[in-house]
């Protein structure tokens, strides 16, 4: 009952979202001379995490580009044929690019891609593209392995937690690469995982990290959507490291630092060469070398030590001379994965499918 | 192990404090006959306006004060499209959820400091914070029941007050009544429409309350959709108790403690699957609902009022 009613729900309340999307004023008075570009955001800019990170580069074209581009967001777009209907409508519109920023908004963007040729599309987090749609992600799990080193330092217990959403290969590779990062400093400890089985749910992702603080964790990372989890260690008096957006200035300074996006640049840069015509289909993955991802500023609770070990990590990563998926990698069982020097490539990568050894937890659930 | 079950049982009736007082507050509507499914956008309201109460004046009675008012407020708007008007009660009910739903996510974005561009959203204020009992919080195990926040300590007295209520009063009797056959009751000299005003929306000020002990105790601060469908669960719950207040307190511990004992077992590292563990509570509505129709068809009486979601206009037969 409760899911029927709530998909119910979910349809009422995209009528109006509808109209809204509508925009027909908002379309005319852009007028035709201005590039029009569009978002379409899976939940509020307000939840201070994934999508208020979109609209952070959504406002920076906006800064950047001025009387050039117009914009446009649509929130709280459920994944799904809803998402169908607002990229088609927006395509009809006459915008002249879409940005969709969810995984679950690729299927109908490839099929609504080929009906609109003359639009330009890209998609967040996903791995199709087609001519006139374009992919694009970031290295998150780079800054999450200098998050680690933070994390694998600060550590009394020897015992990290981390509320992750659901074990799909983008959240296996944040844990995997933490997890690397808090055994380079750490060997002695574990990370272990709690599945919520949700990206947004402010009192489950709470319970989730107040478990984990009960099993003895005395630091909490999290690939979740709110900052929950660090409010539920803030408030036992213990650490954490946040995720998407700089955490540590809506909490405080018990969030040592937080991997966070930044996709203004990209988004300024695509933008411009599709106004210039040279914008052509491709699969975007930066890191923290084209500043996609990159760390936040650190907590005063940080020593200069440990901020002088990410920056060294960093530049190695930055300047190419390693990445963290390099050899020796080995899984929860112990079998080697990546053998010493090997490298992980992008492909598998973008697949994982396991958990490295020192994460207690299962990679399906 | 004896700690581990204290902080669960601690934490269970922490997470379920909210899910009571919403199955109390909508015992008592549908017992008069009045279906109200706006629980949901009526949970967020509280919570958001409680929270924007306390973020700005610092008085945790004044916020609840002030959710229940929006409580009544929106429950006032379901009684009269559905009492007065006969309105169709389930459509009255996701109204509420949908204009409470988009309300609190309004108030959110309005009643916040503007400057930051969050709003209300991320900010901190004062809370409830467990207190302590002194000797009581100390035992094993049931010490657990001792150290909760004031919310908490006052369902405990909800709890028997509204089954004594229900079924030991004269007023009980005729709130029965009202929701069983409207018409008899009528006919006994009870105003019906009145009745049905007067717990639709003492039910709602209580499904209010519930949202604000979320933003006010039990995750402090206000996101958006900070009920995680709550309010939908509630409506198991009423059936899983079975329309009596005192059962309210086992569905609420099951719902409220199955995440607790799922988080932790996942961070013992154990092999029962979350998902099963997340069906468990369903399951048990579906085998009551099952046990309940099955006890009918003998004649015993467990089930919903007979004239739940029903207008009653006088003369209709």
């Amino acid at each position: 009952m409760k899911k029927g009613l709530l998909v119910l729900l979910a349809l009422l309340v995209l009528i109006p979202a509808l109209t809204f999307a509508g925009g027909d004023k908002e379309a005319e008075a852009a007028g035709d001379d201005e590039f029009k570009v569009a978002f379409v955001y899976l939940s509020l800019p307000g939840d201070l995490g994934w999508t208020y990170e979109h609209e952070a580069g959504r406002q920076m074209i906006e800064a950047e580009l001025g009387d050039k581009v117009s914009t446009t967001y649509i929130e709280n777009v459920p994944e799904g044929p809803d998402a169908a209907r607002i990229i088609r409508q927006y395509a009809q519109q006459g915008y002249d690019m879409i940005f969709a920023t969810s995984f679950g908004y690729m299927d109908p963007m490839v099929e609504i891609a080929a009906e609109f040729p003359d639009v330009y599309f890209e998609h967040c987090s996903g791995y199709k593209m087609s001519e006139n749609m374009a992919t694009y992600f970031g290295r998150m799990y780079q800054a999450r392995y200098l998050s680690g080193l933070v994390a694998g330092n600060a550590t009394k217990t020897n015992t990290i937690g981390y509320v992750a959403a659901f074990p799909i290969p983008e959240v296996l590779r944040g844990i995997n690469a933490f997890t690397i990062g808090v055994k380079k400093v750490n060997p002695e400890a574990i990370v272990k995982v709690v599945w919520t089985n949700t990206w947004y749910d402010p009192v489950k992702e709470r319970e989730a990290a107040v478990a984990l603080l009960d099993s003895g964790v005395d630091i909490i990372a999290q690939h979740q959507d709110t900052t929950e989890p660090q409010k539920a260690a803030e408030e036992r008096g213990l650490l954490s490291i946040g995720y998407d957006s700089d955490m540590g200035s809506f909490v405080g300074d018990s969030i040592l630092v937080s991997p966070v996006w930044q996709w203004g640049n990209y988004y300024i840069e695509t933008v411009k060469a599709a106004m210039n015509g040279t914008w052509s289909s491709h699969s975007y993955w930066g890191g923290l070398k084209e500043g996609v991802v990159k760390l936040s500023d650190f907590s005063p609770l940080v020593s200069e030590d440990v901020k002088d070990l990410v920056a060294a990590e960093e530049k190695k990563i930055v300047e190419g001379t390693w990445d963290v998926f390099w050899g020796e990698v080995k899984d929860q069982d112990g079998n080697i994965v990546v053998a010493a020097g090997d490298k992980m490539d992008d492909g598998t990568m973008l697949g994982m499918g396991f958990l490295v050894e020192g994460v207690i937890g299962k990679a399906g659930n | 192990m004896i700690v581990l079950l204290t902080s669960i049982l601690a934490i269970t009736l922490r997470a379920g404090t909210s899910l009571i007082y919403a199955t109390i507050g909508e015992i008592y509507t549908e017992r008069s006959g009045v279906l109200n499914l706006g629980l949901e956008g009526m949970m967020l309201v509280g919570a958001v306006s409680s929270f924007a109460t306390v973020y700005y004046t610092g008085s945790l009675s004044l916020a609840v004060f002030v959710a229940m008012l929006t409580g009544v407020l929106l429950s006032s708007i379901h009684a009269f499209l559905s009492i007065t008007m006969r309105a169709n009660q389930v459509v009255s009910g996701l109204s509420i959820t949908l204009f409470g739903t988009g309300f609190a996510s309004f108030l959110g974005q309005r009643l916040g400091p503007e400057s930051n561009g969050r709003y209300l959203i991320g900010l901190i204020g004062e809370k409830f914070t467990p207190i302590a009992i002194p000797g009581l919080s100390k035992i094993p195990l049931l010490g657990a029941l001792f150290n909760q926040d004031l919310l908490t300590y006052i369902v405990y007295l909800i709890i028997p007050i509204a089954w004594f209520y229900m079924f030991k009063t004269k007023n009980g009797l005729n709130l029965r009544a009202v929701g069983e056959n409207p018409q008899t009751a009528d006919a006994m000299g009870i105003d019906v429409l009145k009745t049905r005003y007067l717990y639709t929306i003492i039910g709602g000020t209580l499904v209010a309350i519930g949202g604000a002990h979320l933003s006010l105790a039990y995750a402090p601060g206000w996101s958006e959709n900070i009920t995680g469908g709550r309010g939908w669960i509630v409506i198991a719950l009423v059936i899983f108790s079975m329309w009596n207040p005192s059962r309210a307190i086992w569905g609420a511990l099951l719902f409220g403690g199955i995440n607790a004992v799922q988080f932790r077992l996942q961070a013992s590292g154990t092999n029962i699957p979350a998902s099963f563990l997340n069906m468990l509570p369903y399951l048990a509505t579906i085998i009551a609902l099952v046990v309940m129709t099955w006890l009918e068809n003998f004649g015993k009486k467990v089930g919903a009022p007979a004239a739940l979601a029903t207008p009653y206009m006088r003369g209709e037969k």
